[in-house]
Order: structure tokens, then C-alpha cells, then sequence
């Protein structure tokens, strides 16, 4: 089990470094939202994933409320972008 | 259950969400362009997070926390999609859609 | 400016989703008791009063047997769409070729219409990029389709994801259409292949 563990940590932590990557680098706006949607899913998923290891529920309140705002930002970016926007 | 096996049920599902979170990771690095990218994202956000809600729910089965789980999925699967399509929208429209990897552009030989 | 009749109509026709608030209001508290009910019940009709939008016209008929179906079917079509473009970002030779496809549904229902879209984007691989409502057509992008028939199995693939949606949920009419357009299975395929044909001469005309 905790070589599981240790696994799926450097998974998240590589998929979080990847996404952190596009975000800095961009090249569009767009990219950079898809990047922080697939962080967020990251840290959902890696606060799932403890709470499996360590049996218990108390962080899925949290989850929700991720699930639930994470949207918002993306989507406020998408609906509101101006259609001349470069870089 | 037995504990052993548990355990390895809840191995593979976290693997699995783990992985699904490191192949879209490796997916919005890799593909060329914005629409690519999404499809790469909508990965971890669907499967990954069904995978491990599933192992949550084995692990500590009440109905408060399965609720809460149903709950979290239902809204993911319904706003992801959503959220892909204004922002695939929004690339479509800017013109920052990569027409040389496109096979077919139905969308701009479309009749009016 | 209604009569009771036409109100009583509307209000059955917004009570699955008045429902459907109070239902989540629970799943959020995570517990079924009636104080959660009767806050959930005032808070569904603030909300519904207070945030009005238009009355979506479900036409509901549900059939359970064909949504379990088609719930099954959709699950597995996400696991498969996810460890397909998983494998796809991994594998070390891998060259982008996508494509924007049009797939006209026969449904004419904006209900339709909408969770067709909502579940083949849903499943990893596909992304709703424009939707025409008139012509009830979804245009979506593809990850890699590398060739012409790929385009045309994806395609019949919709088709056949809107097929077990509307058994699952369609109004009567919907279904008629479906089988007015469709028939019998040779038939669909005859009616398919004609319409592609047609659409094709439209698309490549002449130049070809």
C-alpha cells in the first residue's frame, strides 16, 4: 500500500508540474485555462486519492466546493474573452 | 470483503485516477493545439475523478458520503462538457484552431 | 394570462426539475429527513421564482429499461474514450490528424439535442465546437481521425448515441420520427448511405 501511495503521489505531482508548465507558458489564454482546469482536477483527484489511504471523508465537502467554483473561473474566461487577443 | 482484497481494488482505482491525472499532464504538454488540449483535460476530470470517487465510496461506504459522491460526479459530468464547449468555441472562433492537423473543417464549409 | 389549464400544464412540466433542486439540496446535506425536505422545497421555489428562466420544454417520457441502457453504455464509452486518448498522449509516435465533423440528428427536440451533445462530449475524444439548432446539427471536433471512414463510423456512431437517447427519453413523436427516418435496420443503412451522398455532392461539388 505504500508503494501505491508513493506512486500515484509522483503521478499527481508530475501531472500537477505538467499542468503548472502550460500555464506559464501559455501560449493563449485558452491554454492557460484548460491548464489550471486540469490542476484543479489533479488536486481533486490527489485529495481523493487520501482520502482512500487513510479511510476516511472528511475532506469531500472540499471536493464539492472545487468541483462546484472550478467552473466558474474557466467558464467566466471563455464567455468573456475578447475575440482579439493575441499571446 | 476481505482487507487484502480491498486494498487492492483500491490500489488499481487510485493507479488508474493517478494516471488518468499524469496522461492529461503529458496531454495538454504534447498536443498541438487549443481543441487537442481539452480533449487531453476532460480525461482526469470525468474518469479520473469517477475512479477515485468510486474507491472512496468502497472504502467508507455511509449514505451521507455516497450522496456527497453522487453529487460531486452528477456536477462534474454536467459542467465539464459545458465548460469544453465555450472554450472550444472561443479558440473556434479566434481562429486558434490548427487547420493543418484537421482532416475534415465541416464547421467552416458549412452551408448559409 | 393563462387560463388554470395551461398553468397546471406548465406546472407539470417544470415539476421534474423542482424535483430534481430538491433532490440535490438533500444530496448536498447528505441526509434524507423532512427538515432537510421542507428547506429544500423553499429553497427550490426561491430559486425557481427568483432566477426565472424559460420553461424548457422536456416532453418527458421516460423509459427506464433503455436509460439504464443507455446510463451502461455511457459508462463504458468514458472509460474507453479516457484509456484511448490516455494511450494516445503517452505513446511516444504520436501524430495529430483531428477533424470538425457535422452530424445532423433526426431529433427535433432542444432537449435532445442537448444531452446528445453533453454526452458524446462527456466521453473523452469528442468536444462540441458549434451547435445549429434549426438544423438540429452538432459540429464536433474529433481527436485523431486519420482517415474518411473513420469520420463516417464516428459519425453513425452520434447517430446511434442519439438513437438510444431518445428511446431512453424522447417524446412519442420523436421516436416516430425516428422511425419514419430509419425504418428498419437495412433501411437506415440505405437512408444513411443516401444521405451521405447527398451531403458529400453538397460538400466536395464539383471540384472532385
Amino acid at each position: 500500500m505504500e508503494i501505491v501511495a508513493v506512486v500515484a503521489g509522483v503521478l499527481f505531482g508530475a501531472a500537477a508540474l505538467c499542468a503548472l508548465y502550460r500555464i506559464v507558458r501559455g501560449p493563449t489564454v485558452l491554454d492557460r485555462v484548460i491548464a489550471s482546469d486540469v490542476l484543479v482536477a489533479t488536486v481533486i483527484c490527489a485529495l481523493g486519492a487520501e482520502m482512500s489511504f487513510n479511510r476516511h471523508a472528511d475532506t469531500l465537502p472540499v471536493l464539492l466546493v472545487l468541483a462546484l467554483f472550478a467552473v466558474l473561473g474557466s467558464l467566466s474566461v471563455a464567455r468573456f474573452l475578447p475575440v482579439r487577443d493575441s499571446e | 470483503m476481505s482487507d487484502t482484497v480491498r486494498d487492492v481494488i483500491s490500489a488499481i482505482l487510485v493507479l488508474l485516477g493517478a494516471t488518468m491525472c499524469f496522461a492529461a499532464g503529458i496531454g495538454i504538454i504534447r498536443f498541438p493545439d487549443v481543441l487537442s488540449r481539452l480533449h487531453a483535460a476532460t480525461k482526469p476530470q470525468i474518469f479520473g475523478l469517477i475512479a477515485i470517487m468510486v474507491d472512496v465510496a468502497l472504502n467508507n461506504s455511509t449514505i451521507g458520503t455516497i450522496t456527497l459522491i453522487i453529487a460531486i460526479v452528477v456536477f462534474q459530468s454536467l459542467t465539464a462538457p459545458v465548460v469544453a464547449h465555450l472554450v472550444a468555441r472561443a479558440a473556434y472562433d479566434s481562429h486558434r484552431v490548427r487547420i493543418d492537423v484537421l482532416i475534415v473543417d465541416e464547421l467552416g464549409t458549412r452551408p448559409d | 394570462m393563462s387560463s388554470t389549464k395551461q398553468r397546471l400544464a406548465t406546472f407539470v412540466n417544470q415539476a421534474p426539475l423542482f424535483l430534481g433542486l430538491v433532490l440535490l439540496w438533500m444530496l448536498l446535506w447528505g441526509s434524507f429527513s423532512w427538515l432537510n425536505l421542507v428547506t429544500g422545497t423553499v429553497l427550490a421555489s426561491i430559486v425557481s421564482v427568483g432566477f426565472y428562466l424559460p420553461a424548457v420544454d422536456l416532453g418527458l417520457r421516460l423509459n427506464p429499461w433503455y436509460a439504464l441502457l443507455y446510463l451502461i453504455r455511457l459508462g463504458f464509452d468514458i472509460a474507453r474514450g479516457s484509456l484511448q486518448v490516455a494511450a494516445m498522449a503517452l505513446s511516444p509516435r504520436y501524430t495529430p490528424s483531428n477533424a470538425i465533423v457535422a452530424v445532423h440528428l433526426r431529433t427535433r427536440s432542444d432537449f435532445i439535442l442537448t444531452v446528445t451533445g453533453v454526452s458524446t462530449s462527456i466521453v473523452p475524444g469528442a468536444i462540441v465546437v458549434d451547435v445549429d439548432r434549426v438544423r438540429s446539427t452538432l459540429y464536433l471536433h474529433v481527436l485523431n481521425l486519420k482517415r474518411a471512414e473513420q469520420v463516417e463510423e464516428f459519425r453513425s456512431g452520434v447517430l446511434a448515441e442519439e438513437r438510444r437517447i431518445v428511446m431512453a427519453f424522447g417524446s412519442r413523436q420523436d421516436v416516430e420520427r425516428l422511425r419514419r427516418v430509419s425504418g428498419e435496420d437495412r433501411r437506415e443503412k440505405d437512408q444513411f448511405a443516401r444521405d451521405e451522398h447527398a451531403s458529400n455532392k453538397r460538400r466536395w461539388g464539383g471540384t472532385s
